[in-house]
C-alpha cells in the first residue's frame, strides 16, 4: 500500500495539512503572466520558489517555462529586496529583451514588506526600463488564497496596468478564460468565433504552453495577448469572465476603471455551463447561434443518451479548483452521476455554498470540505468509509486510485504523468464530449477488467 | 559523425557566452567559466558557490530544497513536516523520484505523504509556533511515527519561530525524536547550504543512537551521497549482496531512521556525491574514526574501480578474488552491449550541467560510449568539487557560507575506533588508495572542453548553438528548452523516469538509453516535408 498510514477513522484536524489539494499563489501568477505575449514572469523572493514553480509548470505542460527570480540571499531578506529587483530588471531587459516583465511576490518578499511599485519606480528613474517596455506586478503572498487567487491577482494586474479608455467603445468583447488549459482557452476563442464575436482573450497561454516542435527554441513564442490588445480591453463593449476566483477580480476592476460591464459565468464545463456561455454571447452580441454549435451540442447529447446507463448512479470522489469544481459537479449531476466526496484546498465560503446547493438534490448529502485542512488525506478517508466508482482530479489522486483500486480520470492541475490536457480541451460541448469519453473509458476499462468470465461483454 | 569541437576557437566561445551581459554580470560570469587546458598547462581556477545573479535565469533552487528535498527526502520513516505556507511542501512532494522499499507491508513509509502547517496570514503576524506544536500533536496522534523532522521555509526565520525549541518541547511531550532544520530558502546561495544543514542535524540527532552491531559480514560499509533515483540503490544492493558486503546505512537512498542511528558501527564510509554529504563523512571520521574515500558507481569501469578500492581496504585475498571474479562476470554482459552501442555513439559530443556530482560521474558513462563531454558544470557545487579537495585551504568563507553552522566535533570518548592503523592507512595511500580526498571533476576533462559553474539559460543556449552536442543533460526546467532546439535532452535529476543507471546493469541501461535518444529517427522528421521543396513548383495536373 502506498498510503498505508491513512486510517479509516476520521479525526478532526486543525493544524496539519496532509497531501494538500491546493498550492501557492505565485505559480498561478506565473502561469497567467505567460499568457501575455513577450512577457517574462519574475518571482521576487528567493530562487527556490521560482525553481519549484517552473519545474511544476514544466512537468504539467512539457514545454519550456521561462521565468526569472530576484535570488534573495540572507542579506536581502533582512534589508529588503530593492537592490535585487532593480538589478534583475536591468539584467532581464539587457539579456533576454522581453516586452514586459510581470513581477509577482513570494511569501518572503511579502513578509519583509517590499513595496514593488516603489522599487519599479526606482528602476524607472535609474533608467533600467527601456522605452516602450513595461514592468507590472501582483502581490501574491501564499499564506492567503491559493494558486487560483494568485492567477486572479495577476490577471487583475493586467487590467490595472494596461486597460484604458481611448477611442470610444468598440464592438469587441473581452474574454477572461480563468485558470484553464491553453487548449481550453483556444476552445473558448473558437466558440466566440463561431458566434461571430470579436474578442480579446486575456491571458491567453495557447501557443505558448502547447507550442509546436520546430527545431527552434523561441523564448517568447507566438501567442499570448498583446499589450496593445490589453490596452484596448478598456474600449470593449463588455467582458465575459469565466470563473469567480480566477476571473472576476479583473472583470470587476475593468468595470470600475473603464466602465466595461461584465458578466460572470462558470467555466463552461458540461453542457449546462456551456449553454449559459453561448446564451450570454448571444445576449451580448445579439448574434444567432449557428448550426455548427447546435451540431456540437447535439452530438454531445447523443453521446450522453447513448451511454447513460454506464454513467447513471456512479459514485464519484473529486478534488479540483473551485472554478472548475462547481461546473464539473453540476455536469456530473446532469449526466446522472453522484459526486459524493468533494474537496478543494482553495478557501472560499461561496464555493462551499454553491457546492452544497448543487448537490442538495442528491440521494444522500455529499461530503464537502473547502479551504483549511481540506486535503487528499481527508478525501481518502471518506472514500475508505464510503467507497466510490470513480476519482476525478490531479495526478496525486493516483495513489488513492491504486491503493483502493478505483478508476481515475485526470483533470485539473497538476497532471504530471499523462499528456493531452494542453492540446485537447475539456470546456465547451466538444470538451464535454472528451470528458465523457475519458469517464466512460475509465469506467468501462474497469468493468472489462473486473467482470467475471461469464458476463464479459463484447458490445457495450 | 561530425564533431563540432574541432572547428571551434575557444577564445571566441567565451566572448560569445558573455557578450550579451551587462559589464558587471560579464565580469562575474567570466570567473565561473573555465577552459580546460592540457595536462602540462595550468587550468585557471573556477569560481563557484557564489550568489546567483538576480534576473539571470538559473537552474538553482533553494536551501530548503537541498535539505528537505535532497538529503532527508529519500528516508521513508521520518515524517517530514514543512513549516511554512503550502507551496514549498507541495512542490517537494514526491517529485524527486527517490524509490524506497520498506521491509514489510506494515513498516513505516511516509514518502508518499506531504505534511505542511499551511501557514496563514495570522501565523505570519502572530507567529507560527502554536500551529506547529498543534500540527506535531496531530501527527503524533494520527500516525505515531518514530521521528519527525521540521523544515523551515523562508518566512519562518523572519517571523522568529524557534523550530528547535518547539522540537525539544514536543519531543519531551510525545516521547518521539523530533528535530528541526533551519533551512530557510534564502540561506546560502543554493541547495548546497541545505545539504550542510541536513548533515549537521542528522549527525546531531540520529547518528550514533544505536550501538548494536548488526549483520554477520566482515565487510560493513555505509554509502554516503546516494539517493536511489530510479532504483540505483537496488542495483547497488544486488552487487553488495553478491559480494557479501553489509550495507549498514545509506545516506539516504532507500534508507530508514534505524539505519542512520546505527551507521556509526560501519567500518568504512564510501562517498558517492561528495558535495551533498562530505560533512557527514568528515564528522563520522572525527567522532567515530570511520575512514572514508570517494567512490563512483556511475559507469561500469568506475563501478569496477570502486569495488576494487573496497577490496583493497578490507584487504584479504579471498575477498579481493571474489570481487575480481564478480567484475569479470558482470563485465561480459556489459561489454556486449557497450560495444554494440559505442559503434553507434562514438565521436559524438555530450554536455552535462547538473547537480553537485552527476556532471562529473556521468562523464564516465559517456566515455564508455566513446563520447566526449565538451561542457560540464554543477548547479550548486563548490570549488573542491571542480578542482579537488586540495584547494580547500584556499577557499575563503564568504558571508553566505558563514551563516551556515559548522559543528565542532570531537572524538567520542567511548566509541572512537580508528578501524585501521596509521601504518596500514599509509601503506594503502602509497598504493594509490587515498582517504578523505576527492580529485574533482576538472582534472578528468579533456583539453579544450569547458567547466561552467551555475550555467545560465542564456549560456545554455549559446553552448548548444556553438557545439550542437548530440545530447544535453540537465534538469526538468531545461528539458524542453533544449529539445525545442532539436537536441535530445536527458534529465539527470529524475533520469526522465527511467533508470537505474548505477552499477553494471545501470550502465547497460544508460548505453541503450543514449543510443535511443541520439539515434531515434523522429528528429529527422521535425521539419515538414513541404518546407524542403523549392518555393515555387509546377502544379500537378491530374490527367482527365
Ligand atoms: S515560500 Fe511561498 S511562494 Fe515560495 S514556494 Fe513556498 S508557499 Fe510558494
Ligand atoms: S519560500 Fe523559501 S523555502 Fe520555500 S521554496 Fe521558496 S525559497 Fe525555498
Amino acid at each position: 500500500m502506498l498510503l498505508r498510514h491513512t486510517p479509516k477513522e476520521i479525526k478532526e484536524r486543525t493544524a496539519i495539512t496532509i497531501n494538500p489539494a491546493k498550492t501557492c499563489q505565485p505559480i498561478g501568477a506565473m502561469y497567467a503572466s505567460l499568457g501575455i505575449h513577450g512577457c517574462l514572469p519574475h518571482s521576487h523572493g528567493s530562487q527556490g520558489c521560482c525553481a519549484y514553480h517552473r519545474s511544476t509548470l514544466t512537468r504539467h505542460y512539457k514545454e519550456p517555462v521561462m521565468a526569472a527570480t530576484s535570488s534573495f540571499t540572507e542579506g536581502a531578506s533582512v534589508f529588503g529586496g530593492q537592490a535585487n529587483l532593480v538589478q534583475a530588471i536591468n539584467n532581464i531587459f539587457t539579456v533576454y529583451n522581453p516586452d514586459i516583465i510581470a513581477v509577482h511576490t513570494t511569501c518572503l518578499s511579502e513578509t519583509i514588506g517590499d513595496d514593488i511599485p516603489q522599487i519599479v519606480a526606482k528602476a524607472m528613474t535609474d533608467g533600467k526600463i527601456p522605452d516602450g517596455k513595461y514592468v507590472i506586478h501582483a502581490n501574491t503572498p501564499s499564506y492567503a488564497g491559493s494558486h487560483v487567487t494568485g492567477f486572479g491577482s495577476m490577471v487583475k494586474a493586467m487590467v490595472d496596468y494596461f486597460s484604458e479608455n481611448t477611442a470610444g467603445k468598440r464592438e469587441v468583447y473581452n474574454l477572461i478564460p480563468g485558470y484553464v488549459e491553453p487548449s481550453d482557452m483556444e476552445e473558448v476563442k473558437r466558440l466566440a468565433n463561431e458566434m461571430k464575436i470579436d474578442s480579446i482573450m486575456f491571458p491567453d497561454t495557447s501557443g505558448i504552453l502547447n507550442g509546436p516542435q520546430t527545431g527552434r527554441f523561441e523564448m517568447f513564442p507566438e501567442g499570448g495577448v498583446s499589450i496593445n490588445d490589453l490596452k484596448l480591453t478598456g474600449d470593449s463593449a463588455a467582458t465575459i469572465a469565466l470563473g469567480k476566483l480566477s476571473s472576476e477580480p479583473a472583470a470587476r476592476a475593468l468595470d470600475t476603471k473603464c466602465k466595461v460591464p461584465y458578466k460572470l459565468l462558470d467555466i463552461p464545463i458540461g453542457f449546462l455551463a456551456t449553454d449559459r456561455l453561448i446564451m450570454a454571447m448571444q445576449d451580448l452580441a445579439g448574434t444567432t447561434v449557428p448550426y455548427s454549435i447546435e451540431l456540437e451540442r447535439g452530438r454531445m447529447m447523443d453521446m450522453i443518451t447513448d451511454m447513460q446507463q454506464y454513467l447513471h448512479g456512479k459514485r464519484v470522489a473529486l478534488s479540483a479548483d473551485p472554478d472548475q469544481l462547481i461546473p464539473l459537479v453540476e455536469f456530473l449531476i446532469s449526466i446522472g452521476m453522484d459526486p459524493v466526496h468533494i474537496v478543494t484546498g482553495t478557501p472560499g465560503k461561496k464555493t462551499e455554498k454553491r457546492l452544497r446547493e448543487l448537490t442538495s438534490g442528491m440521494k444522500s448529502e455529499a461530503n464537502i470540505k473547502v479551504g483549511a485542512n481540506a486535503d487528499l488525506f481527508l478525501l481518502h478517508q471518506w472514500i475508505k468509509n464510503d467507497p466510490v466508482d470513480l476519482l476525478i482530479g490531479n495526478t496525486y489522486l493516483k495513489y488513492i486510485a491504486r491503493d483502493e483500486d478505483i478508476s481515475m480520470v485526470r483533470f485539473g492541475f497538476p497532471i504530471l504523468d499523462r499528456v493531452g490536457h494542453s492540446y485537447f480541451p475539456t470546456v465547451g460541448y466538444r470538451g464535454g464530449m472528451r470528458l465523457i469519453e475519458m469517464i466512460l473509458n475509465a469506467l468501462l476499462d474497469a468493468k472489462d477488467r473486473k467482470s467475471p468470465d461469464e458476463s464479459f461483454e463484447l458490445v457495450m | 559523425m561530425t564533431n563540432n569541437k574541432e572547428n571551434i576557437n575557444s577564445a571566441e566561445v567565451k566572448k560569445e557566452l558573455l557578450k550579451q551581459y551587462p559589464p558587471k554580470v560579464a565580469r562575474k560570469r567570466d570567473k565561473q567559466i573555465v577552459l580546460i587546458k592540457s595536462k602540462n598547462e595550468k587550468t585557471e581556477e573556477i569560481q563557484a558557490n557564489v550568489r546567483t545573479i538576480p534576473g539571470i535565469i538559473t537552474q538553482r533552487g533553494c536551501c530548503y530544497a537541498g535539505c528537505k528535498g535532497v538529503v532527508l527526502g529519500p528516508t521513508r520513516d521520518i515524517v517530514n513536516l514543512t513549516h511554512g505556507p503550502i507551496g514549498c511542501g507541495f512542490y517537494s512532494w514526491l517529485t524527486r523520484r527517490n524509490q524506497t522499499m520498506p521491509d514489510g507491508p506494515d513498516d513505516e513509509n511516509y514518502m508518499t505523504y506531504c505534511f505542511s502547517t499551511d501557514m496563514q496570514e495570522e501565523e505570519i503576524i502572530f507567529g507560527g509556533e502554536k500551529k506547529l506544536k498543534k500540527a506535531i500533536e496531530e501527527i503524533h496522534e494520527l500516525l505515531n511515527p518514530k521521528a519527525i523532522g521540521i523544515f523551515s521555509t523562508c518566512p519562518v526565520g523572519l517571523i522568529g519561530d524557534d523550530v528547535h525549541a518547539v522540537a525539544r518541547e514536543m519531543s519531551e511531550k510525545t516521547g518521539i525524536n523530533i528535530f528541526g532544520f533551519s533551512c530557510e530558502g534564502y540561506k546560502g546561495v543554493s541547495q548546497s547550504s541545505g545539504h550542510h544543514i541536513a548533515n549537521n542535524q542528522l549527525f546531531k540527532h540520529i547518528v550514533g543512537l544505536d550501538d548494536t552491531v548488526k549483520g554477520s559480514s566482515k565487510y560493513r560499509i555505509n554509502l554516503l551521497g546516494e539517493y536511489n533515483i530510479g532504483g540505483d540503490a537496488f542495483e547497488l544492493d544486488r552487487i553488495f549482496k553478491a559480494l557479501d558486503i553489509d550495507l549498514v546505512s545509506t545516506f539516504s537512498g532507500n534508507s530508514s531512521y534505524d539505519q542512520f542511528a546505527n551507521s556509526h558501527t560501519a567500518d568504512l564510509n564510501l562517498v558517492m556525491c561528495h558535495r551533498s554529504i562530505n560533512y557527514l563523512a568528515d564528522m563520522m571520521k572525527i567522532k567515530f574514526g570511520i575512514p572514508w574515500f570517494k567512490i563512483n558507481f556511475i559507469g561500469a569501469e568506475a563501478t569496477a574501480k570502486s569495488l576494487r578500492k573496497i577490496g583493497k581496504y578490507f584487504g584479504d585475498a579471498d575477498f579481493r578474488k571474489k570481487i575480481e571474479d564478480f567484475i569479470k562476470k558482470e563485465m561480459e554482459e556489459v561489454e556486449k552491449v557497450r560495444v554494440e552501442m559505442e559503434a553507434k555513439c562514438r565521436g559524438r559530443l555530450a554536455m552535462i550541467f547538473v547537480g553537485g556530482s552527476r556532471a562529473h560521474h556521468y562523464q564516465e558513462l559517456f566515455k564508455e560510449l566513446g563520447m566526449e563531454t565538451v561542457g560540464a558544470g554543477y548547479e550548486f557545487a563548490h570549488r573542491d568539487d571542480y578542482e579537488g579537495r586540495r584547494v580547500l585551504p584556499n577557499i575563503q568563507a564568504d558571508a553566505d557560507s558563514r551563516n551556515i553552522e559548522e559543528l565542532t566535533i570531537e572524538k567520542d570518548p567511548g566509541r572512537y575506533n580508528p578501524r585501521i592503523t596509521d601504518e596500514k592507512m599509509k601503506m594503502l595511500e602509497s598504493e594509490g588508495l587515498t582517504f578523505s580526498e576527492y580529485e574533482g571533476m576538472m582534472q578528468e576533462m579533456t583539453n579544450g572542453s569547458w567547466a561552467i559553474d551555475d550555467i545560465s539559460q542564456y549560456e545554455t543556449e549559446k553552448m548548444i548553438e556553438l557545439y550542437k552536442p548530440a545530447v544535453f543533460c540537465a534538469g526538468i526546467k531545461e528539458k524542453y528548452i533544449v529539445q525545442k532546439m532539436g537536441i535530445p535532452m536527458k534529465q539527470l535529476h529524475s533520469y526522465d523516469y527511467g533508470g537505474p543507471y548505477a552499477g553494471f546493469n545501470g550502465a547497460i541501461n544508460f548505453y541503450r538509453e543514449i543510443d535511443r535518444m541520439i539515434n531515434t529517427e523522429i528528429w529527422k522528421h521535425i521539419e515538414a516535408p513541404w518546407k524542403k521543396r523549392p518555393e515555387l513548383h509546377a502544379k500537378y495536373v491530374f490527367a482527365s
